[in-house]
């Protein structure tokens, strides 16, 4: 079926308040136009030492001095790291911890324990999702809704990763001397909070799109930027497609973590379907670290971006230099039992738009 | 199948860009580090063999490689065998240190469950096929060796 293209400033694209499907007939669309935009009034990203010493280190609200902080556990790091930017978010919002209607956060360990264990200590009702590396889109997505449809007011939408808990659960121990392949990825240590709330002056998420599975058949656990550069295709060709834009009318394209590897794979996928990223798209991962940093591909997990986005890219939006900004997060939903079982790894893709 | 041939395609596509490990770089590493590891060996059974001559070749063969794992063990918890090891390949993966190093940082890491749940549940999660082959590989080997020579 065939779309017709509009163009930025040409009526309805980015001005309607319906979603997308009313539009083009039948169809059930991914992407949805919030009725009522909500706005993006606090954050707080946490880092560990070598995010800090990154490139983008500047940005980041708190850098870890240690990556246990002070924890007999990295599980419990990890936890900790969380609350303090849920804490730091509410915080920086202007909020008490009472205000806050609900928690929408995932991580990436088994069973969603961080979260988990990070909402017990607030009152507050809580929804944790599992989406890999993705989590920060659909918990935005997710929040967006409810907030749009008049639910709630305020809602978290939170999540980390830590190196070290992340690879005792999906690779080796710690000190184990294994050599990685030039094509591999770096967890990112860190946490990330964005406070949504229906009204207030930040940045608003006037759009959103929901990803499909994607599995185009890869199966090396090494190579997640190859494995996930499919779905995020998926879902940019989507949005693009759903809403007539092109990626010209975007200040900023940004994926979650699909690494070098992954990003140059993504601008070819993308170029094959017609749409030249060019200078605006930027990938969280491969901007995470310095190649003097041992990284190969650069950053992955849920944290990574999550909290890119959090700090430079609402940052620059503050500062008036990008208005508006299209953010992919990737995540490969596999485990390792799965991998192990010969099975390839299915990927999925969140997007959200933010508008200043 | 339309779908199978996209991704064979996908896979033709993705093996063309991803980097690969250079053979000769790796294999330069592997061969000086496993090189000075056997020296480093060799220098401390000689050491040992000028200051306990009296115990015999066989001890002290046995008495290096337990101060090779000892010191492959004590490198691991002070944290830098990885980082040998990630440049050396092979080369440091020789049986005796990659072993001991498999095996204490696997207990290292799952200290945290506890000394029965962790340590001693997860102590073997990386070495264990490497036991497991090796007594079902040996035992095959010794039983060919019986056949052939006939219990000899």
């Amino acid at each position: 079926m065939s779309i017709r293209t509009l163009h930025k400033g040409e009526s309805g694209v980015f001005l309607t308040n319906t979603r997308i499907t009313d539009k083009i007939g039948s169809k059930p669309a991914q992407t949805i136009i919030y009725k009522n935009p909500p706005h993006i009034i606090g954050r707080m990203t946490v880092v560990g030492t070598k995010e800090g010493k990154g490139p983008l280190g500047k940005y980041f609200h708190r850098v870890l001095s240690d990556d246990k902080m002070g924890e007999k556990t990295f599980e419990n790091a990890e936890i900790k790291m969380l609350t303090t930017a849920i804490d730091g978010a509410v915080d920086n919002a202007g909020l008490k911890a009472k205000d806050v209607d609900l928690i929408i956060s995932g991580d990436l360990l088994n069973q969603v324990t961080t979260s988990n264990y990070v909402a017990r200590q607030y009152h507050v009702p809580y929804l944790g999702v599992y989406s890999a590396c993705s989590t920060m889109t659909e918990a935005l997505n997710l929040a967006s809704t409810f907030i749009s449809a008049g639910h709630f007011d305020n809602v978290l939408c939170s999540t980390a990763s830590h190196f070290a808990t992340a690879e005792r659960t999906y690779r080796y121990p710690l000190e184990y001397g294994c050599q990685r392949p030039p094509y591999a990825q770096w967890t990112v240590t860190g946490a990330a909070c964005t406070v949504l709330s229906s009204d207030g002056i930040g940045p608003k998420i006037t759009m959103g799109a929901v990803g499909r599975v994607v599995d185009f058949g890869t199966t090396d656990l090494n190579n997640m930027g190859a494995a996930m550069a499919p779905a995020a295709m998926d879902t940019m060709v989507a949005l693009f497609r759903e809403t007539g834009s092109e990626p010209k009318d975007y200040d900023l394209i940004i994926t979650g973590d699909l690494g070098k590897l992954g990003s140059d794979i993504l601008r070819d996928l993308m170029m094959e379907q017609g749409y030249y990223l060019g200078q605006r798209y930027i990938d969280c991962g491969n901007m995470m670290y310095d190649v003097s940093q041992h990284c190969y591909q650069g950053g992955s997990g849920a944290a990574c971006s999550a909290t890119v986005f959090n700090s430079f890219v609402i940052d620059k939006m503050l500062m008036g230099e990008y208005e508006r900004v299209a953010y992919f997060a990737t995540g490969a939903l596999m485990s390792t039992q799965s991998c192990y079982q010969g099975e390839t790894i299915p990927c999925i893709s969140h997007a959200v738009v933010i508008e200043r | 199948m339309e779908k199978s041939k996209r991704n064979q395609r996908y896979e033709n596509y993705v093996a063309s860009v991803t980097p690969q490990t250079g053979t000769w770089h790796s294999l330069w590493n592997s061969f000086w580090i496993g090189g000075i590891t056997c020296v480093l060996a060799q220098g401390i059974g000689d050491l040992y063999y000028r200051l306990f001559p009296h115990l015999g070749k066989d001890l002290i063969v046995n008495y290096t490689s337990m101060t090779i794992i000892a010191l492959a063990i004590l490198f691991t918890g002070f944290g830098f065998f990885d980082v040998i090891a990630r440049k050396g390949g092979a080369g440091s993966f020789l049986p005796i240190t990659g072993f001991a190093n498999a095996m204490a940082s696997a207990s290292m890491e799952f200290k945290t469950e506890g000394l029965i749940m962790g340590t001693s549940v997860k102590m073997f999660t990386v070495v264990g096929p490497v036991i497991v082959n090796g007594i079902v590989w040996s035992a095959v080997a010794g039983m060919v060796n019986l056949l052939l020579s006939g219990g000899v």
